[in-house]
């Protein structure tokens, strides 16, 4: 049986994990490398890897870091953050990420979800929809999470799925940093009207909450950062409530 | 020395890492003749089948993986590839292996991507010290058919061949190089053979 997958994120900034809330107070958590390591070794299914600098200079150090995570791990990993065109793509590809995750870049030119998939297999073509409830509607924010958009967050899910992305990582914004659990209800709604795996993300705090979130919903995958991050909930403390608790678990 | 056949196909990279966290030394490489040196062959990718067995017959690829006596293990796309066809692309493959690669029905999420376990019809030296609920990363939309040559099989909207053996030629349709602890061990069991 395919099992639900668990997978810890990791925010990149110059190279180094950083912590903190909303990209504000960010401070240095040390070496991706080193924790990446110790998420593998805990039993997480996959990585991904949101890098939150913004200059050319600092892109340059994330390339390395590809290379050095590629040649570290043993499991697939995700790399995000920034990505615009097909030869970014190409330079994260073949430094040895599996998947690149595309989010603002695919709302200003939905093509480039296309340009990806034909060229790299829709594999690895992770679109991250980052949505919030806005006046009884899920809405889908860019640059992120500071920008709203005219794009109803199914609608947009569907066409992304149409034009070739291989997977959804959908964030509530409402329940992102709340650790109160996910968003079931949107994540249920897009898992429904989608034919590709769809990753829940925003709002995790305790097992129960991934418990719930494949209980209640057909979402493939839970992602969360930091309650992994802080050990708050160990990974293998989570797998194995999980499995006691029947879900499908590596 | 491993050899790794280069062609228009992604993740090459991740089996010689993980060749080289196994200690062996392997070259990328699409020249017939260090092909046909190497102690043993990986023939990995992810990609789409026409336009890789296109890519193969132009550069006659096809012809040296067919000369080879040594050990050689197909990944993923280079299972579908040793297959006898393909869906993908409605293209003819190297026949090696007598199933044919068809498309996953929509009846559940495709790809079929993250962990999965297997079943073993028969106990086999690639798959020495694995379990049958052992878990390996799969991503893929095709699958191969099951055949005479079928090892182990994957039930995912159907059953499907996870491992394929004939004479010199192994393939998985998981990622063993992705397949953490598991996947190292099956690259190991290939290495040993």
């Amino acid at each position: 049986m395919l099992k639900k997958r668990i997978i810890p994120c990791l925010d990149i900034k110059n190279g180094r994990t950083v912590k903190g809330v909303n990209f504000v107070g960010l401070r240095d958590a040390g070496d991706p490398i080193d924790l990446a390591k110790r998420y593998v070794k805990e039993g997480a299914d996959e990585l991904v890897f949101l890098d939150i600098t913004a200059t050319i200079e600092e892109r340059k150090t994330l390339i390395q870091l590809v290379k050095r995570i590629a040649a570290a791990i043993n499991i697939p990993f995700t790399v995000g953050g920034g990505i615009q065109s097909v030869e970014q793509v190409a330079a994260l590809i073949t430094a040895g990420a599996d998947k690149v995750s595309i989010n603002s870049a695919a709302v200003k030119r939905p093509a480039l979800i296309q340009e990806i998939a034909d060229r790299f297999g829709s594999q690895c073509v992770v679109v991250a929809i980052d949505t919030k409830l806005v006046a009884g509607k899920w809405e889908v924010f860019v640059r992120g999470g500071r920008q709203g958009t005219a794009l109803e967050t199914t609608a947009w899910a569907v066409e992304v799925a149409r034009l070739g992305a291989g997977e959804i990582l959908l964030t509530s914004m409402n329940q992102d940093g709340t650790k109160a659990g996910f968003a079931l209800e949107i994540t249920q709604q897009v898992s429904e009207l989608v034919n590709i795996p769809v990753i829940a993300s925003g709002g995790a705090g305790k097992p129960t909450h991934f418990k719930t979130l494949f209980q209640k919903t057909e979402a493939s995958a839970g992602l969360a950062a930091s309650i992994f991050h802080d050990e708050e909930v160990a990974i293998p403390v989570l797998k194995n409530y999980l499995k006691k608790e029947k879900i499908a678990i590596r | 020395m491993i050899a790794i056949i280069k062609y228009n196909a992604g993740n090459i990279a991740s089996v010689q890492n993980a060749l080289a966290r196994l200690g062996a030394t392997s070259e990328i490489t699409d020249d017939a003749a260090t092909i046909l040196r190497a102690d043993k062959v990986i023939f990995p990718g992810v990609g789409e089948a026409s336009s890789a067995m296109a890519y193969l017959r132009a550069k006659g690829i096809d012809e040296t993986i067919r000369k080879i006596k040594k050990p050689m293990l197909g990944i993923c796309l280079g299972l579908q590839l040793m297959c006898m066809s393909s869906e993908e692309g409605n293209t003819a493959c190297l026949g090696i292996f007598g199933a044919r690669v068809k498309v996953f029905p929509p009846k559940d999420k495709v790809p079929h991507m993250g962990w999965n376990n297997f079943s073993m019809l028969q106990a086999h030296p690639i798959l020495r010290g694995i379990k049958e609920e052992d878990n390996l990363y799969y991503v893929h939309r095709y699958f191969a058919s099951l055949s005479k040559e079928t090892i182990a099989t994957c039930d995912y909207i159907q059953k499907f061949s996870t491992v394929l053996h004939k004479d010199n030629f192994y393939a998985t349709q998981f990622h063993p190089e992705k397949s953490a602890e598991t996947g190292a061990r099956i690259l190991q069991n290939f290495l040993d053979l």
